[in-house]
C-alpha cells in the first residue's frame, strides 16, 4: 500500500506544479488585462513600433518584378503553349490564321467527351462508376455549364501532370537525402499547406499578371505537396525484401528506383495523384480571381452580384466535376492497390484496350461531325435547362416564410455568442497570448517548441496585425469548436453502429471532395453576408475530419483489448469509457487538429462574405495587388495554423507515448 | 557408446571433403551503433559479448568464421534475432560487414568495386526471399525475366530463358498470372525460378519456406532437393526450423546471439552437440533418420551377421530388418570389407531413446 501511495504521489506532483504555474500565469494575464489603461502597450501592440515587414516584402516583389521580368515572361510563354492547347482542345476551338478568314478547328465535341467519361468509368470501375462519371458530365452539359467546366478541366489537366512530376522528383530527392527532407522539404511542405490559398494568388498575380498561366502556376504550387508526401511514403513503405531483391538482381541505382521501387509503390502514388487532382480543382476554382476563368469565375461573379441562383448552378457543376474526378481517380488508385489480373494476350490494340480505342474513335467522329452538325459542337440551347429561377424561388420562399425565424436565430447568435467572444478575443493582450502559448509549448514539448510558438505569435503582433489575427482566431476557434461538438458525437455513433457508418461514410466522402467555395453558396442564400454565414460554412467544411478520425480511432482499438475488458466483467458502457475512448484519444485529437486547420483554411475564403479578419486583409490586398500586405497577412494565417498544429501535435505525441 | 572414439566417429571414419571452397567468412562482424567500426578495429577483431554491450553497441553478427564448399547445401540455423539473416546479407554484401573478410572464390568481396559487385550479383549470385519479394506489377513471365532484363538481354532471349525455368519449377500455364493471383507455394516457385534464371553459382535462400503452411513446406523441400540433384548449386539456406535443416543440409551452422556456436553435419550435431543450446535443439529429432551406421558400430566380436549395411546408411533405413533378424549387421566399406558391426540392441536403444552411456555411468 505504501509503495503505491508514494508512487502515485510522485507521479501527480508535476501535474500539481503545472496547475500552480497555470493559475499564476492566468492571473498575471488577467492583471495585464485589467490594467490596460496603465499598460496599453501590453494589450494593443503600439502602432509606432510596428515593423514594416509588409513594405519590405513589397519592395522585394517590386525588385523581382522589374529585374526578373525576362524570367517571368519566358515562363509565361513556355507554360502558355500547352495550356492554350488544352484550353482550345476542350473549350475554345483552335483558330488558325487571323481575323475573319481564320480557319477554325473545333474543340472536342461535348457528346464525345461525355461518351469518353462513360467509357473511362466503365474501364476502371464497371457499370456503376460509368453511370456516375458519365452522368456528372452529362449533367454539366445539360445544365449549360459546359464551356466553363471545360475551361476548368483544361487547367486541371495541365496543372496535374506538372504537380505529379514535380512532386515525384521532390519526393525522391527527400527520400534519398534525409537532410534534404529534414531541412528543406518537410518545412516547405508544412508552410505550403498552411498558407491560405488566397495568399498564393498575390505574388502570382504580381509576377505573371491576370491570366490563366498565373492561375495554373498557383494551382501547381498549391497541389504539389500531397504528391511529395505520397512519394516519400510510398518509397519508404516498399518492403525491404524487394529492395534487397533489386540489389541481388544487380540493379544499378537508377534501375532500382525506376523499375523496382516506384512501380512497387504505385498504389500509394496513385492515392497522391487523387489528392493532387482534388486540390488542383479546389485551387483552380479559387484562382478564378486571378484570371483562371471557368466555373469558379461564374460563382465569383454571381456571388458578387448576389445572384444566388446562378451561383448555385455553377457551384453544383463544380460539385459534379469534383465527384466525377474524385471517383474516377480513386477507382484507378483502388484497382492499383488490388493488383493486376491476367488477361488473354491479344495482338490487336482494339482487343487489348477496347474502352480506350472506342473513346478515341467516338471523340474523333463526334468532333468531325461537329464541323457539319452544330448540335455536336456546342450543347444546343434547346436541350439545356437552367435551375437558377428554381433556386431563386426557393430562396425567396424561404425568406418570405421563415425570414423572422432565420433572422432571430442569426441575431441571437451574433448578440449572445459571437460579439462577446469577438470582443474578448480582440481585447486579449498580445503579450499575454505570447506568454501563455509559449508556456503551453514548454509544458508539452520543451524549450524549442516554446520559442517557436512564442516567436510565431509575436510575429502577428509586431507586424501590426494583432487585432485581425485575434478576429481570425475567434471565428476559427468557435467554428472548429462547434464542428468538433457536432463531429465527434457523430463519429462516436458511427463507430458503434455499422449501419450508421454506412450512411455517414458516403456523405463525408462527398463533403470532403467539394471545393471550399461550394460551402459558401447555400449558406449565403439563407444568412446573407457576415460572421454567421462564415461560421456555418466553416463548420460544414471542417466537420469531416472530426467525424472520420473519431470513428477510425475507436474502431482501431485492438479487438483483443475489448475482449479482455469484457472478460474482466466490464459493462458495454464501461468498456467504451474506460478502454475504447482513452485508447482512441490520440487519434481523436489528431482529428481535432485537422478540423482546426481546415476551419482556418475556410475562414480565409469566407472573406468573400464579409468577415473582418486576416482573410479580408488578404482579399483586399489581392484586389489592390498589394503584395507585401497580402503576403504578410498570409504568413500570419499560416503561423496561426502552425502554432495550433505544433501544440496539438505535441499533445498527441505525449498522449501516444503514455499509451505506448 | 562408452569410449571416446565411439563418440567422435567422423573424426576418423568419414571421408574428408575435398571440394573447393566457394564462399568463406573470416572473422566477420556486424555491429550496430555509433563508432562501431573503430570499436572493433581497435580491438583487432576480438571482443566479447560483454565488451560489445558495454560500448552501447548491438552485435548482430560476431566473429563468424565459416567455409562453404562448392555444391554443398549449407544451412544457417537459428531462432529469430540470432543474426542469421544479417549474416547471409553480409555474405552477399547487402549489408556491409563492420569488420572481417568475405571471400568469394578466394577474393575479398568487400574490396571489389561497385561495378564488379553488380556484375557478380547479376551473373553468379541468386537469392530467394521469405516473403517472395515478387514485383506486384509484373506477371510471372516478366518477374522471372526481370533480372535478365536488368542485364540488358533482349526480350526474346530473356523470355525464352524464363520459359525454361518456368518449366523447371512446374509453373507452365501460369506465365501470365500476376503474383497476387497465385498461392504462397506458387509464388515461391516464381521466386525460385527468378533466382535461377540467371544461372547463379551460389544460391542464397533466406527462410524460403517459412511463410508457407507445413504441407506445402514439405512439398517445396522435396522440390528443392529435386532441383539440387539436377543443378548442383552451392546453397546457403537460412531457416529457424531444425527439422527442415536436418532434412536438407549437408552441413548446418547453428547461430545464437550473432555467434556461430557449432558447424557440422546433422549427425555430428545430434551425436555430439557442442553446447546445451545445441543439445536442446536436437533433443526431439528423430535420431534414427539422422544417425548413420558408422556412429553406432562397434568392433566385430566374431558373432554371426544377419546382413550388411554401408557406413553412411541411416539407422532408420535398416532398423526394421535388423530387429526382425535379431542378429548384428556387418558395416562394410566400398570394397565390401567389414569395418565393424551394429547390434540389434544398439538400434533398439536408439529407437527407444535409451542412452546407455548415461545409464551406465
Amino acid at each position: 500500500m505504501t509503495v503505491t501511495a508514494s508512487a502515485s504521489e510522485t507521479r501527480s506532483r508535476p501535474i500539481q506544479v503545472w496547475l500552480l504555474v497555470w493559475v499564476f500565469a492566468l492571473a498575471a494575464v488577467l492583471v495585464v488585462f485589467l490594467l490596460q489603461d496603465r499598460l496599453p502597450w501590453a494589450v494593443n501592440y503600439p502602432a509606432s513600433a510596428v515593423v514594416p515587414v509588409a513594405d519590405w516584402v513589397s519592395a522585394l516583389m517590386r525588385w523581382i518584378k522589374s529585374n526578373l521580368s525576362w524570367l517571368t515572361r519566358s515562363i509565361t510563354a513556355v507554360l502558355g503553349v500547352p495550356l492554350d492547347f488544352a484550353l482550345n482542345l476542350l473549350a475554345k476551338n483552335f483558330k488558325i490564321g487571323h481575323g475573319a478568314d481564320a480557319y477554325i478547328l473545333p474543340r472536342l465535341s461535348w457528346v464525345g467527351v461525355c461518351a469518353a467519361a462513360f467509357l473511362a468509368g466503365h474501364a476502371v470501375g464497371g457499370r456503376k462508376l460509368s453511370l456516375l462519371v458519365g452522368g456528372c458530365f452529362l449533367y454539366i452539359a445539360l445544365f449549360g455549364q459546359w464551356t466553363s467546366a471545360m475551361l476548368t478541366l483544361a487547367l486541371i489537366s495541365i496543372a496535374v501532370p506538372f504537380c505529379i512530376v514535380t512532386g515525384l522528383f521532390a519526393g525522391i530527392w527527400a527520400w534519398r537525402k534525409p537532410w534534404a527532407e529534414r531541412l528543406v522539404v518537410s518545412p516547405a511542405l508544412d508552410l505550403m499547406q498552411t498558407i491560405p490559398t488566397f495568399a498564393y494568388l498575390i505574388p502570382m498575380l504580381l509576377l505573371f499578371g491576370n491570366s490563366p498561366v498565373s492561375a495554373m502556376i498557383a494551382t501547381a504550387i498549391f497541389a504539389t505537396p500531397p504528391m511529395v508526401r505520397a512519394t516519400m511514403l510510398g518509397l519508404s513503405r516498399v518492403p525491404s525484401e524487394i529492395d534487397d531483391f533489386s540489389e541481388m538482381a544487380g540493379c544499378t541505382a537508377r534501375q532500382k528506383l525506376w523499375r523496382v521501387l516506384l512501380p512497387s509503390a504505385r498504389p500509394t502514388l496513385m492515392i497522391g495523384v487523387n489528392q493532387v487532382i482534388m486540390l488542383a480543382l479546389n485551387m483552380v476554382i479559387i484562382a478564378s480571381m486571378i484570371g483562371a476563368g471557368g466555373l469558379g469565375y461564374d460563382v465569383l461573379l454571381a456571388l458578387r452580384a448576389l445572384k444566388v441562383g446562378e451561383a448555385m448552378e455553377a457551384g453544383l457543376a463544380i460539385v459534379a466535376l469534383a465527384i466525377a474526378l474524385d471517383r474516377l481517380s480513386q477507382a484507378i488508385a483502388h484497382s492499383q492497390a488490388k493488383g493486376h489480373v491476367h488477361q488473354a494476350i491479344s495482338p490487336s490494340l482494339w482487343r487489348r484496350y477496347p474502352n480506350l480505342t472506342l473513346a478515341i474513335a467516338i471523340l474523333v467522329v463526334t468532333t468531325l461531325l461537329g464541323l457539319f452538325v452544330p448540335a455536336f459542337a456546342a450543347v444546343p440551347k434547346a436541350i439545356t435547362f437552367t435551375t437558377a429561377p428554381l433556386w431563386k424561388a426557393a430562396v425567396n420562399w424561404v425568406t418570405i416564410n421563415f425570414f423572422d425565424m432565420i433572422e432571430a436565430f442569426r441575431v441571437a447568435l451574433i448578440l449572445n455568442l459571437l460579439n462577446p467572444l469577438r470582443a474578448f478575443c480582440e481585447g486579449f493582450p498580445w503579450l499575454g497570448a505570447v506568454f501563455l502559448l509559449g508556456l503551453a509549448g514548454y509544458q508539452l514539448s520543451g524549450f524549442r517548441l516554446a520559442v517557436l510558438v512564442a516567436a510565431l505569435t509575436a510575429f502577428c503582433a509586431i507586424t501590426g496585425l494583432w487585432e485581425k489575427t485575434m478576429a481570425t482566431v475567434y471565428l476559427c476557434g468557435i467554428s472548429a469548436f462547434i464542428a468538433c461538438l457536432i463531429g465527434i458525437p457523430i463519429g462516436l455513433m458511427a463507430s458503434r453502429s455499422d449501419r450508421f457508418e454506412k450512411i455517414v461514410t458516403p456523405v463525408i466522402d462527398t463533403l470532403q471532395v467539394l471545393p471550399s467555395f461550394c460551402f459558401i453558396i447555400p449558406v449565403v442564400m439563407l444568412f446573407r453576408v457576415g460572421d454567421v454565414t462564415a461560421m456555418i460554412a466553416t463548420i460544414a467544411f471542417a466537420v469531416v475530419p472530426a467525424i472520420r478520425y473519431t470513428n477510425h480511432g475507436i474502431r482501431q482499438v485492438p479487438p483483443a483489448l475489448i475482449e479482455a475488458a469484457k472478460v474482466s466483467g466490464c459493462t458495454p458502457r464501461q468498456t467504451f469509457f474506460r478502454v475504447q475512448l482513452p485508447l482512441a484519444l490520440p487519434e481523436i485529437m489528431l482529428g481535432v487538429n485537422q478540423t482546426i486547420l481546415m476551419a482556418l483554411a475556410m475562414i480565409i475564403i469566407c472573406a468573400m462574405v464579409g468577415t473582418r479578419d486576416l482573410g479580408q486583409e488578404v482579399f483586399i490586398a489581392l484586389s489592390k495587388a498589394d503584395s507585401g500586405r497580402g503576403i504578410v497577412a498570409g504568413l500570419a494565417i499560416a503561423f496561426i495554423g502552425i502554432v495550433a498544429d505544433r501544440l496539438f501535435g505535441a499533445w498527441t505525441a505525449k498522449a501516444r507515448a503514455r499509451l505506448g | 557408446m562408452t569410449d571416446k572414439t565411439d563418440r567422435e566417429p567422423n573424426a576418423a571414419g568419414a571421408p574428408k571433403d575435398i571440394r573447393p571452397i566457394k564462399l568463406a567468412c573470416r572473422n566477420v562482424w556486424k555491429l550496430f551503433g555509433s563508432n562501431a567500426a573503430n570499436f572493433i578495429r581497435e580491438r583487432d577483431g576480438k571482443a566479447s559479448m560483454a565488451d560489445v554491450t558495454a560500448a552501447g553497441l548491438v552485435g548482430a553478427v560476431r566473429a563468424v568464421d565459416l567455409e562453404i564448399r562448392q555444391g554443398e547445401i549449407f544451412i544457417i540455423m537459428g531462432l529469430s534475432g540470432s543474426g542469421k539473416s544479417t549474416l547471409v546479407r553480409c555474405m552477399s554484401r547487402l549489408v556491409e560487414p563492420t569488420h572481417g573478410k568475405v571471400e568469394f572464390e578466394g577474393n575479398d568481396l568487400l574490396k571489389i568495386s561497385d561495378a564488379a559487385l553488380i556484375e557478380l550479383r547479376r551473373h553468379r549470385m541468386g537469392m530467394v526471399f521469405q516473403n517472395f519479394a515478387l514485383l506486384p506489377h509484373l506477371n510471372v513471365l516478366e518477374n522471372i525475366a526481370f533480372p535478365l532484363g536488368i542485364q540488358g538481354q533482349d526480350r526474346a532471349t530473356r523470355e525464352a530463358r524464363a520459359r525454361e525455368v518456368i518449366e523447371l519449377v512446374g509453373l507452365r500455364g501460369r506465365e501470365h498470372f500476376y503474383p497476387r493471383e497465385l498461392s504462397g507455394g506458387q509464388q515461391q516457385r516464381v521466386g525460385i525460378a527468378r533466382s535461377l534464371a540467371t544461372k547463379p553459382e551460389i544460391w542464397f535462400l533466406d527462410e524460403p519456406f517459412s511463410a508457407l503452411d507445413p504441407l506445402i513446406r514439405r512439398e517445396m523441400q522435396d522440390e528443392l532437393m529435386r532441383l539440387q540433384t539436377m543443378l548442383h548449386k552451392t546453397i546457403v539456406f537460412i531457416t529457424h526450423d531444425f527439422d527442415e535443416a536436418i532434412r536438407l543440409a549437408d552441413r548446418i551452422a547453428i547461430m545464437k546471439d550473432g555467434e556461430v556456436i557449432q558447424i557440422g553435419t546433422p549427425e555430428e550435431l545430434v551425436v555430439n552437440p557442442a553446447t546445451d543450446y545445441v543439445a536442446e535443439f536436437t533433443r526431439d529429432v528423430d535420431r534414427a533418420k539422422v544417425i548413420s551406421a558408422r556412429s553406432l558400430m562397434r568392433a566385430c566380436d566374431g558373432s554371426e551377421h544377419g546382413g550388411t549395411v554401408a557406413p553412411d546408411a541411416k539407422i532408420a533405413s535398416f532398423s526394421a530388418g535388423i530387429v526382425a533378424a535379431n542378429k548384428p549387421f556387418a558395416v562394410v566399406n566400398g570394397t565390401g570389407k567389414p569395418i565393424g558391426e551394429v547390434t540389434p540392441q544398439a538400434v533398439i536403444d536408439l529407437l527407444a531413446g535409451v542412452d546407455r552411456s548415461k545409464a551406465g555411468a
